[in-house]
């Protein structure tokens, strides 16, 4: 057999290309690894007890956190509360209950539409649907998450319905089980894992959320319980960054809430991750 | 018998209902939208409104043109995407084809976690190295400028365009690579002439994701591009985009300054809505 080598100009070509290639890869790890380095190097010294457990006090000019920590808690469980019988619903209707295909498609497309508008139009539509309403308060923001929340809720939920075998559900019709009955018993269960996946999709993304918060859920740092703290005007976590950062100009607060976002966008990742991992392990097993 | 069947029927409906919620979010969505920003599109003018090139909204005579806006949304997307593309196209490449899986599934999670971190985030990081950075390097007087949005928005378009692309290379037929490498093309000329071409459609998605993100980011260039209604004449003028100019000024705006911020949102929502039909369009032609 003949072997001729490459010609000194193509082995040039594919030197080079693949020289610029790592480079990209390389500089994409390095931009992850210096925003986490320096966001948690800037923020970690000043995340103390006091910063967490306090609130911010005109009186010592000292500024604490937790309203903003626990408004993001309400927040999270309040749109997780309201968005998941819808999400999980449609995405039921879609698999079981639709026969038109195009009423299947109008409601997929609806559903993508919904995941590409920018979260300030969100922010602006709340306003004008919840919070002209009901006043600028934790939930007219939790519910204008709830429709930015919708799609990923319906379709994590909805890939999941797409693995329940076929043959199960045949099975329980074949003993007389009704519609309904087949879903409560047969559907429901086996799309656990696609609702603690969009459920965990969904946290990270109201962690990360601001642009639609900052003119629905305000930006008071008062501290109350759940049901209070719901009704009354709050930031979360983001927005309080941004305002510390932009309006007053307190950086290094704003630093410690950046690594401790950081910390809780690693968290909820690699909790993605594990779960997936999880299911697919249970799924094939 | 009958019982359960209306039962059934009950059941049906209330399903059919939740499904139909997300059709209806978007019906009220751009109802909502077209309603309130129409007003002032029709006291200023249409192309008063659209090709204005001076917004001066708190003058005794104010003026109402968003031609800044629409221009720095348009140029700040087509930067992002000139920066951002290129690298997450050549990285998805590399990662997709001729890494080991270790790597690839590292990288894969870092990805992930870049694109999981909240834009307030990467606002703060620019405000502070990116717009003093610019400020020394360039020796102007305010780094808060176009570039300084442009460099943020390319890292946060980063994520997906790597994913996307991903996605789509991983889907090129391994019989096509075979083909190109068994007629002594190397694996780059392969991977560059072969199966990019081949996964063009899922790549177009990418890029259009990506400009949708980037014209539709608001915290983070509010928090880096000065923030001043300039016409973008050059990469270091402080400018405002569609996003920021609707957030900047709702929290005290009234009248008709009010209602033009809502007709603002409105043209940010018709251009979303574009880009989301041509995504449509581009995944379709992949799933084909």
């Amino acid at each position: 057999m003949l072997r001729q080598p490459l010609s000194a100009k193509r082995k040039h070509y594919e030197r080079l290309w693949k020289a610029v290639m790592r480079l990209s890869v390389g500089l994409t790890a390095a931009l992850v690894l210096l925003l986490l380095a320096y966001v948690l190097a800037k923020g970690a010294p000043h995340i103390t007890w006091g910063l967490l457990s306090t609130r911010p006090s005109y009186l010592t000019g000292k500024i604490g956190i937790l309203p903003d920590i626990l408004n993001t808690l309400y927040i999270i469980i309040a749109t997780l509360l309201l968005v998941l019988p819808l999400g999980v619903g449609a995405a039921i209707y879609l698999t079981e209950y639709a026969a038109s295909k195009r009423v299947v498609s109008v409601i997929e497309y609806a559903a993508e539409t919904l995941s590409g508008i920018p979260s300030i139009i969100y922010g602006l539509v709340g306003m004008l649907l919840f919070s002209n309403n009901m006043g600028t308060c934790l939930l007219a923001g939790a519910l204008t998450l709830v429709i930015m929340n919708l799609p990923t809720i319906m379709r994590a939920t909805q890939e999941s319905l797409k693995t329940v075998p076929q043959s199960y559900r045949e099975g329980a019709f074949s003993l007389g089980a009704g519609k309904w009955r087949v879903v409560r018993t047969v559907v429901l269960p086996g799309c656990v894992d696609g609702i603690v996946t969009g459920c965990i999709l969904s946290v990270g993304r109201i962690l990360g959320e601001s642009a639609a918060l900052l003119y629905t859920a305000g930006f008071a740092h008062a501290l109350y319980g759940m049901l209070d703290g719901l009704a009354a005007p709050g930031a979360t976590l983001t927005v309080a960054l941004y305002v510390y950062a932009k309006e007053q100009g307190e950086f290094n607060v704003a630093f410690a809430i950046a690594a401790i976002l950081m910390v809780l966008t690693v968290l909820v990742n690699f909790a993605a991750a594990l779960v997936q991992k999880y299911f697919t392990k249970r799924r094939s097993a | 018998m009958k019982k359960s069947q209306i039962v059934e029927q009950a059941v049906h409906l209330v399903f059919l209902l939740l499904g139909l919620i997300t059709v209806g979010c978007v019906l009220l969505i751009t109802v909502y939208l077209v309603v309130s920003g129409i007003p002032a599109i029709r006291e200023i003018g249409l192309t008063a409104f659209l090709f204005g090139t001076e917004w001066v909204s708190t003058a005794a005579e104010p003026k109402y043109g968003i031609l800044p806006f629409i221009l720095t949304s348009v140029y700040g997307a087509a930067g992002a995407i000139l920066i951002g593309v290129p690298i997450g196209l050549l990285a998805a490449v590399y990662l997709s084809k001729l890494a080991s899986p270790g790597v690839k599934a590292v990288m894969q999670s870092a990805v992930s976690l870049l694109a999981g971190i909240p834009s307030v985030v990467y606002g703060l990081v620019g405000m502070l190295v990116l717009v003093p950075g610019i400020r020394t390097l360039f020796g102007v007087p305010d780094g808060a400028s176009l570039l300084a949005a442009i460099l943020v928005l390319a890292v946060m378009i980063l994520p997906s365009t790597i994913k996307l692309s991903i996605t789509a290379l991983d889907a090129v037929p391994k019989e096509y690579e075979d083909a190109s490498l068994a007629l002594g093309a190397t694996p780059v000329e392969t991977y560059c002439k072969v199966s990019v071409p081949a996964a063009k459609s899922g790549i177009a998605a990418a890029v259009v994701l990506g400009v949708g993100r980037a014209i539709g980011e608001a915290m983070a260039v509010m928090m880096v591009a000065g923030n001043v209604p300039n016409m973008p004449d050059s990469l270091f003028q402080s400018v405002r985009f569609l996003t920021t100019a609707v957030s900047s000024e709702l929290a005290y705006a009234g009248g008709l300054q009010r209602q033009a911020l809502f007709s603002i949102a409105l043209v940010l929502f018709l251009f979303i809505m574009l880009i989301n039909a041509a995504l449509n369009f581009f995944l379709k032609r992949e799933k084909e």
